[in-house]
């Protein structure tokens, strides 16, 4: 019980600083990509030290905490409060399942800390965790909507719209590209998959195609550029969050960067082999020692595994601030044919191929096997994709019917 | 103008090829230009300052569009005839001159007061065109603060001390640079 607590204080207020710290990365970044310096100034208050603009995310919290909270009379009230808690807390009970690192040995300096080996994870051995995570980051979208219904204006409400259907749209080629994940590890619980792929390899080399399909899902689910279609400032003005102010905006933003935060977790652990790192980590779920039976060898395999996953988590979110500020915002409906006729049937041959392997693997068992699957698999991703890109589903532009005249028109 | 009319021409947006079909190769090439410029900037060739700490760099002072200055001639005189034309080219009608008869023998007319209220200037560079004489000019002072409006209507004597504290780095222009005298 108190480890639970404890674990759930360092989980807060660890993704909470992170959050924040995130937001004056992504600042930086986007000055560095411009060719701007970036917030730099602030520092420690009260004092001229600089250092380098790390006190930013203090001041922008305060900012957002002392700043008017302005509900505008025409809101549904009840709703308008309720959306950005609904948002937040959802977006935080999801990484209850999520593991920051593997064990953490039983003992610190010959005392014993608990029964047995501690496990990174708020609650550890939920057997259904991917499926909670599903579930909750389904329920983020739930926020998303109150808030645009709730606001009682076109543009949030168009927001909100937008962001159901794209993330309805999101959600199926998302589960197809976990399935395959989920049926090579034969287990739903994350420190399960991650095992399988410290003992297999990495499931992003096993099944590459799974891997693009979840990664562009993810982006989605996100919200992030190319797909931030919800919030897409030159068509809604803020999208759903444009009737919120002060703390409400808050939360609504810290959830969002709490979603990129989920999506690279996820995509590290289903795909990035987790705290795996081949050489360095050892390949067992248990901690070894690296073969060494000292404590202290325990405990820097611990925290060597947890950096991996951590420093993997870290530059997939860079990636992702990356490529905010390379790619253009897609179109809405070539957002939405990339999920229906893109993305799905890609979805859908990813599961299929790597089905079939399993099985041939399973069933006839030759260790070089393994390399022929690979190759295999990797053969499927470049056809599929040249295949689904001569199709043009989503790049042909031109309009279905030859332009008609208009009724104003032909009355004329 | 109706969707048939002839005069309409019908454009066909160009087939993308197989790299644009594919996503992919294309977005590649994006990233490396958003990576090269990340770098480079970390490198410290950002095109910003930290302003009050540093101070822009300014490529070519003689082109830049700072605070006027009135320049004076080789035996000290303002040298400007009052004729007028910065104050008709100015779009912001910001010069005020008032014209006297000169005391010097080489011209008819000399200003007796000259203002430039830098507070409606919009550092078109206007001026500096149409002076026949090359006497108003912009120099690359950029940093223009002041407390109050009055303070900010630069008169005859503060224009000519702009020149005397910048006529060293920034020379006047002369004949081999386009200039009239």
């Amino acid at each position: 019980m108190l480890l639970a607590l404890i674990k759930i204080a360092i989980l807060l207020g660890g993704l909470m600083t992170a959050a924040a710290y995130f937001v004056l990365l992504e600042r930086r970044m986007a000055a560095w990509i411009q060719d701007r310096i970036g917030p730099n100034r602030v520092g420690i208050p009260l004092t001229n030290i600089r250092i380098f603009g790390l006190g930013q995310p203090l001041a922008d919290g305060l900012k957002f905490i002392l700043k008017e909270e302005f509900t505008p009379s025409h809101v549904d009230r009840a709703l308008f409060v309720a959306a950005p808690i609904v948002i937040l807390v959802a977006a935080l009970s999801l990484f209850a399942v999520i593991p920051v690192g593997s064990f953490l040995p039983s003992k610190v300096a010959g005392h014993p800390l608990s029964d047995g080996p501690i496990e990174m994870t708020v609650a550890p051995g939920v057997d259904a965790a991917l499926i909670y995570v599903f579930a909750l980051s389904s329920i983020a979208v739930y926020g998303v909507i109150l808030g645009g219904w709730a606001s009682n204006n076109k543009y949030s409400f168009l927001g909100g719209l937008r962001s159901s259907a794209q993330l309805v749209a999101y959600e199926v080629p998302m589960g197809l590209g976990i399935l395959g994940a989920v049926l090579a590890a034969g287990s739903l619980n994350l420190s399960e998959i991650i095992a399988a792929q410290a003992d297999r390899g990495w499931f992003a080399l096993l099944q590459p195609l799974g891997f693009v399909v979840f990664s562009v899902a993810a982006f989605a689910e996100a919200a992030r550029l190319p797909f931030d279609l919800p919030e897409c400032e030159q068509e809604l003005v803020g999208g759903y969050h444009t009737e919120y102010s002060g703390m409400k905006l808050l939360l609504f933003l810290v959830a969002e960067f709490l979603h990129m935060i989920t999506a690279a977790f996820l995509m590290v652990i289903l795909f990035l082999g987790g705290w795996h790192f081949p050489g360095l980590t050892g390949s067992s779920m248990a901690l070894d020692g690296w073969g060494h039976p000292g404590e202290l060898w325990l405990w820097g395999q611990a925290l060597v595994r947890a950096g991996v996953l951590l420093g993997k988590v870290f530059c997939i979110i860079v990636f992702f601030m990356l490529v905010r500020w390379t790619w253009p915002r897609f179109r809405y409906d070539q957002l939405m044919s990339l999920a229906w006729k893109v993305m799905l049937p890609l979805g859908l041959i990813n599961f299929v191929v790597s089905a079939c392997l399993e099985q041939l693997q399973g069933t006839l068992g030759y260790a070089w096997l393994r390399w022929v699957a690979i190759a295999l698999a990797w053969i499927v991703l470049f056809g599929a994709w040249i295949g689904v890109s001569l199709l043009g589903s989503v790049t042909e532009n031109r309009p279905r019917r030859p332009a008609q005249p208009l009724e104003s028109d032909l009355r004329a | 103008m109706k969707a048939d009319d002839p005069g309409i021409l019908w454009i066909e947006e160009p087939q993308l090829g197989l790299s644009g079909r594919m996503y992919l190769p294309i977005y590649m090439h994006g990233l490396t230009t958003t990576f090269r410029h990340m770098k480079n900037s970390l490198l410290g060739k950002a095109v910003t300052v930290s302003y009050p700490d540093e101070e822009p760099h300014i490529d070519n002072p003689a082109i830049y569009r700072g605070t006027h200055r009135l320049n004076r001639d080789s035996q000290g005189r303002v040298k400007c005839v009052a004729c007028f034309l910065c104050a008709t080219a100015c779009p912001a009608h910001c010069i005020d001159i008032v014209a006297a008869e000169s005391p010097w023998p080489d011209r008819e007319k000399y200003p007796q007061s000259f203002c430039i209220d830098e507070l409606r200037c919009i550092f078109c560079g206007m001026c500096e065109e149409a002076c026949p004489v090359d006497a108003i000019e912009l120099t690359s002072l950029y940093n223009l603060t002041g407390r109050s409006r009055e303070e900010m209507i630069f008169d005859k004597e503060k224009l000519l001390s702009v020149y005397d504290q910048t006529h060293e780095r920034e020379p006047m222009r002369s004949p081999e640079m386009g200039g009239t005298v």
